[in-house]
């Protein structure tokens, strides 16, 4: 048993937290660079640029990239042979939460009550915690940091199982089609496949966590991917949704085993400001 | 595609009639900045008959909630929210007198029939670009709700910012005309 003191996931989570926001990772700046070049449409290609200038501006002068700083989601792979001593280990995220958002001059975009007084919670707390328990004694953290422009634009939807891969490829065309500029592009999608209700909204959100530079392993998959980013592309929305030939750099999907009578689908679109950094204890 | 056209905010009626959906502009002078909090007490103060915090006449509203700012900044990251969330108070402030607003976004039909019938103007700026755009923000004031943080209004002067017509003044809507023009069926 390995034990870890839970000032250290805070100190972590708060390190990533801040992190986050300001550095955009190289996977997504080449491929922005990438399909800036092959951009025909001027406005489009003008956005482009603004956008690789702008990571490099928040690198450089250490500000966040974007002014919604996200709600924190965090994902946890906790091995079993750790103890965890000192704190509670959720209140131990939430307390690197806190600091991440408060001494990084982060945006405090988390209201307590959905409905009635949507009163800010003032420190960007509760986060969203995902934990998967694994084997060994190390404990993974990513934290993603998500804006609401394009998690607002996500759906899920149960399919019948006779609706198969055509089915599936037209509610994720027609998801982002419906979503024009609103969502930032150029996107990445996440593809949640299988699963029920829960299970598949989930997936569609860890689906997005791929390195942008890598391939779906399964072939039928990777072959479905290639194929909705083409016909994606050919949508026209563009950059910001102005017209252009960029409005989504991968479309990733993650799937799982589901009941006899299921076919659930869920579409989870990520912005340019695709935020999350993971470190491990 | 034009070049960039400099324009002088509070607008005037003849500036906005030059303009066409896809112009790049750079625009100067004082605007305000209120979301979705700020929207709901301004319509709020209209319908019970009462001034608003400031003049409305002639102005631009950007739709922002910046990041707090570090000391020595004038303000943190500032961006663009989406627009659309706006649309429900956005005609009745046209109305009043509002002529222009900066954000992300497609629009209502409601807002483009108001924007046509009011002369005004929508402005579409980089979603994300947050720091390349705060830094043609030169001054900023609170002028009402600091309660309500990242929300609050602001009065900012901004310099050479950088935004592109979305909707122009006769309703024509770069939202619908840009995908059209690139999309392969
Ligand atoms: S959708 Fe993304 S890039 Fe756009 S404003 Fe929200 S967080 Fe920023």
């Amino acid at each position: 048993m390995r034990e870890v003191n839970a000032s250290e996931i805070t100190n972590i989570v708060k390190q990533l937290c801040i992190e986050n926001n300001i550095n955009l990772d190289k996977d997504v700046t080449e491929k922005i660079i990438e399909f800036e070049k092959k951009e025909d449409s001027p406005i489009g290609k003008q956005i482009l640029e603004q956008i690789l200038i702008n990571a490099k501006l928040a690198t450089e002068e250490n500000r966040p990239m974007c002014q919604d700083t996200g709600i924190a989601v965090i994902f946890v792979e906790l091995g079993q042979d750790v103890h965890i001593s000192k704190d509670n280990f959720y209140d131990a995220i939430n307390e690197g939460v806190k600091r991440g958002y408060t001494q990084g001059y982060l945006r405090k975009s988390v209201v307590e009550d959905p409905v009635f007084d949507r009163k800010n919670t003032k420190d960007n707390t509760p986060a969203i915690i995902h934990t998967d328990i694994i084997p060994g004694d190390k404990i993974k953290i990513t934290v993603a940091s998500k804006g609401a422009g394009s998690e607002n634009m996500s759906e899920i939807k149960m399919l019948k199982p006779a609706d198969g891969i055509d089915g599936v490829k037209d509610f994720i065309l027609d998801r982002v089609k419906r979503s024009g500029g609103m969502p930032c592009p150029p996107i990445i999608v996440g593809v949640g496949i299988g699963g029920n209700f829960e299970q598949c909204a989930y997936l569609s959100k860890k689906a997005l966590l791929r390195p942008l530079n890598t391939r779906n392993p399964d072939t039928r998959w990777d072959t479905v991917e290639k194929e909705l980013l083409t016909r994606i592309n050919q949508l026209g929305i563009g950059p910001i949704g102005l017209g252009g030939r960029t409005t989504a750099l991968a479309v990733q999907i993650l799937t799982m085993p589901c009941h006899i009578a299921s076919l659930p689908v869920a579409v989870n679109l990520q912005c340019h400001a695709h935020r999350h950094k993971t470190a491990t204890i | 595609m034009t070049e960039e056209r400099i324009l002088q905010a509070p607008l005037k009626t003849k500036d906005i009639e030059k303009l066409t959906c896809g112009d790049k502009v750079m625009l100067n002078g004082t605007i305000y900045t209120a979301r979705d909090a700020a929207h709901k007490r301004l319509i709020q103060l209209l319908e019970d008959g009462k001034p608003l915090p400031f003049d409305i006449k002639d102005q631009i509203i950007y739709y922002v909630g910046p990041t707090p700012e570090k000391p020595g900044e004038v303000i943190g990251s500032a961006g663009p929210t989406t627009s659309g969330r706006m649309d429900p108070y956005t005609p009745r402030l046209l109305d009043a007198g509002l002529k222009g607003m900066i954000g992300k976004g497609q629009r209502s039909k409601e807002v483009i029939e108001a924007i046509v019938r009011n002369k005004s103007i929508y402005f579409a700026a980089t979603g994300g670009a947050s720091v390349l755009l705060a830094k043609s923000i030169k001054k900023l004031k609170i002028i009402a709700y600091k309660d309500l943080g990242t929300e609050a209004i602001r009065e900012i002067y901004v310099e050479n910012f950088p935004c592109i017509v979305a909707i122009d003044f006769r309703g024509r809507d770069l939202y619908e005309k840009g995908p059209e023009k690139y999309q392969i069926l």
